[in-house]
């Protein structure tokens, strides 16, 4: 078995798998990809529902469909894999550690790294959801897994808590296979995911959405038999007197989701507070050299195209490292979150590299607005380098904007970018 | 058929599963009954996991008694177990005068009850040894021979050393009355059936008092559940600078909510203290988690709320007995007692804080009485003490690792990956002398599913697990016993069907 | 009679609320919304289809269920008698992409095809 790789991707979902391709199309010779299931595709392999591939194919395909494409493509650029296989620990001098059942105890070196490990569910306990705990309460991607993947209902009767995509995708994925999903309570006043999965999931199913509603107990000590739903004001309190006691035996919690960073933070790489995810600059490389991440593993991205897109970004850049004589100086200018702003990603750009490609900037805003938007890029006297309009701007929503390689003389002499995102 | 017994032990709880691992010394029919599908997941599967130096207890009672004798008792016990300890000593912080004064009067009773080496250090030397703490310490109490103990550990593994000794232990078995004869107690009536014996040691936990009114026995005796709500913070992201406790200074109260470093590398917050109507009722509420983050906050400000990984609740077993001595004024005392108005009882009751450490010393006592009653116990030739403990994955350096692994490549799968605990370990807790057949009984004896994604990730491979183990359809695997499955039906297989056209249109 | 019906379009994500005004099947007028708005509420009233996606039962394989979708877009009004249709079919492993596991269903027309490939379990 070899030992050292040009390139090593931890993880084969949409960000892994486009990292893995983008590496070998950059030159890089040895490349591996680590996964820890038994096949490739990542959380893909229980999305299966439709909705992938509409920004980047232009062609609406479920998620199994969308991680195939890129499995085959992989395999065909001669990407090596390692199945069933844990990654322990990485070092900054992107040694790796892993494990698995045929191999035993794995010890790889790599010129570069792409971290793409994607993200996990935030639990009852990150919300501090108060009551028993009997069994009956899952995040939406576990019961999706089981339920496509496993083959399994984990209940009969369903309340979700929090609208998030994954959440409104499960009741239709429930009551499709005859369970029965009383309500989806969202505690804010918008919605968490897409409105187009509003429509299709819940409004088409007859299901229930209401809104500023959280569940303030659970009931049942060995499976859950109800839930106390309440109302909440702005401040996400509980209204006196709104509590309604619905019964049910599951509690499926689509209540955000946190990048997976554990393994980066054991390398040294430094994360973002409000991403959860690395500093990153526009080829995706963290603050440690020749590490750079992808996809969910940066900040929770809503639509996979993205993610790929991404990826393909991070493989490219992974593969340039790999392959350099001599690390070239940078120019790197931050990127910085204005008006209304929340984060933006990446954190840096390279002055010079803006030359040669574009640098897709994504961001969230903070508050939504429903009418007309301008986006704007601006420099630290506040000239704008970049605009673009938009017809709304949504929490829920990745705003994406790109800073073309035209505006390579007007960034010259700036020392820091501020993105803003004001009524029009 | 019923079976005779030597003696019968109500409750595999910490108290209940020491008793039974001393008392197996002897050449005694054991049996070990609990009502839970798996031992400790009462009130010893939700407490503060510390092992009581001593120092809290007011002198002569049972608790300071029990407690003293078993804070020496741990060290070895330990090790003959194959569990893990920590003699990471304790704090507890002062920020007035008053304060102080509490202080001096702390230590003064640890003195008195023969707790070693305690010091006042002013708020200085705190903050140096500390820098977390709440910046207006002005002194601590320093208690060296404070511990952390791991409660799930402790009671599965002296459990489990007492069936290696001959012990049975049924568990889903509930005491429902006791078999008398006159005054003389002859067995205990079960939801299993009835099994006889001569002696039978109330160890119910919550739930003592009702049995010892089963036997017509200190009816003014009554448990009043009092919970303790908690939580976890991610080791990743919060640690203390030396694994340690931290207490607030005591008010009339109780002993307040404190921080404490635990043996799985994470830091726990809480107990508050509220009594609740059932003695089920171990649900978190919101008022309470409210009001632990304010208390642990207050103690070591840098805590973050984004850091919680877990919320739990456990009931103490609060009761009203006065301490035996007639001079100590204090009427919320263990029950240590072989009650005069029955033949064959042991009593133990009442069993809160410091019950987790006095568990061992109880024993003691217990087999004390005994003797004094004129039971002749005679040792076992062949009585192993040492337990020995199964591999801990993460626990291991990358060439032991790499070692167990090669010998049994079922240590390759990691099918915890938050706490890295591998099938190796899980296949070894079903096959255990106590086997585990729950999800919950892996949990707590490998640590799988504690981690930040709550079991997200390993529940179904856990399931899938437990299915192929036990040869059940995964449909049977339970998180915590019958009632509590996680799956209801194959996906495809409908029996009653909600979707319709109406709802569709 | 006419009768007005509020309708989000999902035509792009934005997800206008549009009032739409008809009678019957037949659309009158459109507000708020766009051109394709309004084409989005004549196929909603006249002919609405949507995706459906659902996994059918697969003997032999590395899961016991495949991933399948409907190769076009199909008539809502059928799908609870389509998600009847799936729990009914199995298919062998191996099973590969695109592959029909329930042909014309329903006799709509429309092909049920696999999501992904299928191997063997090993």
């Amino acid at each position: 078995m070899k030992t050292s790789y040009d390139v090593i991707i931890i993880g084969s979902g949409p960000g892994g798998l486009a990292a893995a391709i983008a590496a070998r199309e950059n030159g890089a010779e040895d490349v591996l990809m680590i996964e820890r299931d038994i096949e490739l595709g990542g959380i893909l392999v229980q999305c299966i529902h439709n909705g992938f591939g509409l920004e980047l194919f232009n062609e609406d395909m479920p998620g199994p469909t969308y991680a195939q494409h890129f499995i085959e493509k992989a395999r065909d650029s001669g990407v090596e894999t390692l199945m069933d296989t844990m990654v322990l620990e990485i070092t900054p001098e992107r040694m790796i550690y892993a494990i698995n059942k045929s191999s035993g105890y794995i010890t790889l070196s790599a010129r570069s790294i792409v971290l793409a490990m994607g993200c996990r569910e935030r639990t009852r306990a990150q919300i501090m959801l108060p009551g028993s705990r009997p069994a009956g309460v899952y995040t939406a991607g576990t019961a999706q897994r089981f339920v496509n993947v496993e083959g399994y209902m984990p209940g009969k009767k369903f309340i979700i808590l929090g609208s998030g995509d994954i959440g409104m995708i499960m009741a239709r994925r429930l009551t499709i296979e005859g369970a029965r999903v009383e309500r989806v309570l969202e505690i804010l006043p918008y919605l968490s995911g897409l409105t187009r999965n509003y429509v299709q999931c819940l409004l088409d199913y007859g299901i229930t959405l209401q809104k500023q509603r959280t569940v303030s107990r659970i009931y049942g000590n060995d499976r859950v038999e109800a839930i106390e739903a309440v109302s909440v004001d702005e401040k996400w309190n509980p209204i006196p007197g709104t509590q309604e006691v619905i019964p049910c035996d599951t509690l499926l919690l689509s209540v955000g989701l946190i990048p997976e960073n554990e393994l980066s933070k054991k390398a040294g790489v430094l994360l973002d507070p409000i991403t959860n995810g690395p500093y990153v600059d526009d080829r995706f490389m963290t603050n440690v050299p020749g590490i750079f991440a992808a996809g969910n593993v940066v900040h929770v991205y809503d639509l996979v195209d993205w993610v790929t897109e991404a990826g393909y970004v991070a493989g490219k850049g992974a593969a340039q490292f790999a392959q350099a004589e001599k690390v070239e100086p940078e120019a790197l200018i931050p990127l910085k979150a204005g008006d209304n702003i929340r984060y933006v990603v990446p954190h840096k750009l390279d002055k010079e590299r803006l030359a040669e490609a574009l640098v897709r900037l994504q961001m969230r805003v903070t508050t939504p607005i429903e009418e007309r938007v301008l986006v704007t890029v601006e420099n630290q006297r506040g000239e704008v380098i970049a605009r673009r309009g938009e017809p709304y701007a949504r929490p829920g929503e990745i705003l994406t904007m790109a800073i073309k390689p035209d505006t390579y003389q007007a960034v010259q002499d700036a020392s820091e970018l501020t993105v803003n995102v004001r009524q029009r | 058929m019923s079976q005779t017994y030597d003696t019968i032990i109500i409750g595999a709880g910490i108290v209940g599963s020491m008793m039974a691992r001393y008392l197996s010394q002897y050449k005694l029919d054991i049996l070990l009954i609990e009502k839970e599908a798996d031992v400790g997941m009462g009130t010893s599967a939700a407490n503060s996991a510390i092992v009581h130096a001593g120092y809290d207890a007011l002198p002569g009672t049972n608790k300071a008694i029990t407690n003293t004798l078993a804070a020496g008792m741990w060290p070895r016990l330990s090790q003959e177990l194959g569990i893990p300890y920590a003699r990471c000593g304790d704090y507890v912080v002062a920020t007035s005068d008053a304060d102080m004064d509490v202080l001096e009067s702390l230590l003064e009773r640890g003195q008195i009850n023969g707790v070693p080496d305690m010091a006042i250090i002013n708020g200085e030397e705190m903050r140096r040894r500390e820098p977390l703490i709440r910046p207006d310490t002005v002194g601590a109490l320093w208690v060296p021979s404070g511990a952390i103990g791991d409660p799930f550990a402790a009671t599965i593994a002296a459990a489990e050393n007492a069936v290696m000794n001959g012990v049975d232990l049924k568990r889903s078995t509930a005491f429902e009355d006791f078999l008398m004869e006159g005054d003389r107690i002859t067995g205990v009536h079960t939801n299993q059936g009835d099994f006889h014996s001569r002696w039978v040691v109330n160890a119910a936990g919550l739930y003592a008092d009702d049995v010892m009114h089963k036997a017509g026995v200190r009816p003014e005796f009554k448990i009043r559940p009092r919970r303790g709500e908690y939580v976890i913070l991610d080791k990743a992201d919060f640690q203390l600078t030396n694994p340690t406790v931290i207490f607030p200074t005591p008010t009339e109260k109780g002993k307040g909510i404190l921080l404490a470093s635990t043996l799985h590398g994470n830091v726990i917050v809480g107990p508050n203290a509220n009594f609740v109507d059932s003695k089920e009722n171990t649900a978190v509420t919101r008022a309470g988690l409210q009001e632990i983050w304010s208390g642990g906050s207050t103690l070591v400000p840098g805590i973050n709320r984004k850091h919680i990984i877990a919320e739990f609740a456990g009931l103490r077993a609060t009761g009203n007995a006065p301490t035996p001595n007639p001079a100590i004024d204090y009427n919320q005392d263990f029950i240590i007692e072989i009650p005069e108005e029955v033949q064959g009882l042991v009593n133990l009751g009442g069993i809160e804080s410091p019950g987790f450490t006095a568990a061992p010393a109880l024993a003691l006592m217990v087999i004390d009485l005994l003797k004094e009653a004129g039971e002749v116990l005679e040792e076992k030739a062949d009585w192993n003490p040492v337990r020995v403990p199964r591999p801990v994955f993460r626990h291991l350096s990358k060439d032991e690792q790499a070692a167990l692994v090669a010998s049994d490549p079922a240590y390759g799968r990691i099918v915890c990956r938050c706490e890295t605990v591998t099938e190796g370990e899980i296949l070894a807790e079903i096959h255990a002398p106590i086997p585990a057949d729950t999800y919950d009984a892996i949990k707590r004896r490998t640590w799988l599913g504690t981690g930040r994604c709550q079991g997200g990730f390993d529940m179904p491979r856990m399931v899938q697990i437990l299915s192929d183990e036990l040869g059940i359809p995964p449909e049977a695997v339970t998180k915590k016993g019958e009632g509590s499955q996680f799956l209801y039906r194959p996906t495809k297989q409908v029996e009653e069907d909600h979707l319709s056209v109406e709802a569709l249109i | 009679m006419p009768q007005t019906s509020e309708m989000i379009c999902v035509t792009c994500p934005k997800g206008c609320v549009m009032q739409v005004k008809h009678e019957g099947e037949h659309v009158l007028e459109v507000l708020d919304g766009c051109k394709r708005g309004e084409d989005y509420a004549i196929c909603e009233l006249q002919d609405p289809r949507r995706m459906v996606a659902s996994t059918v039962r697969v003997t032999g394989g590395l899961h016991p269920l495949v991933p399948v979708y409907t190769r076009k877009a199909f008539p809502k009004p059928l799908i609870p008698q389509l998600a009847q249709k799936l729990r009914e079919v199995e298919v062998p492993a191996p099973v590969t992409i695109n592959q029909v596991v329930l042909q014309n269903a329903l006799g709509t027309g429309i092909d049920i095809i696999a999501s992904r490939d299928m191997p063997k379990s090993h």
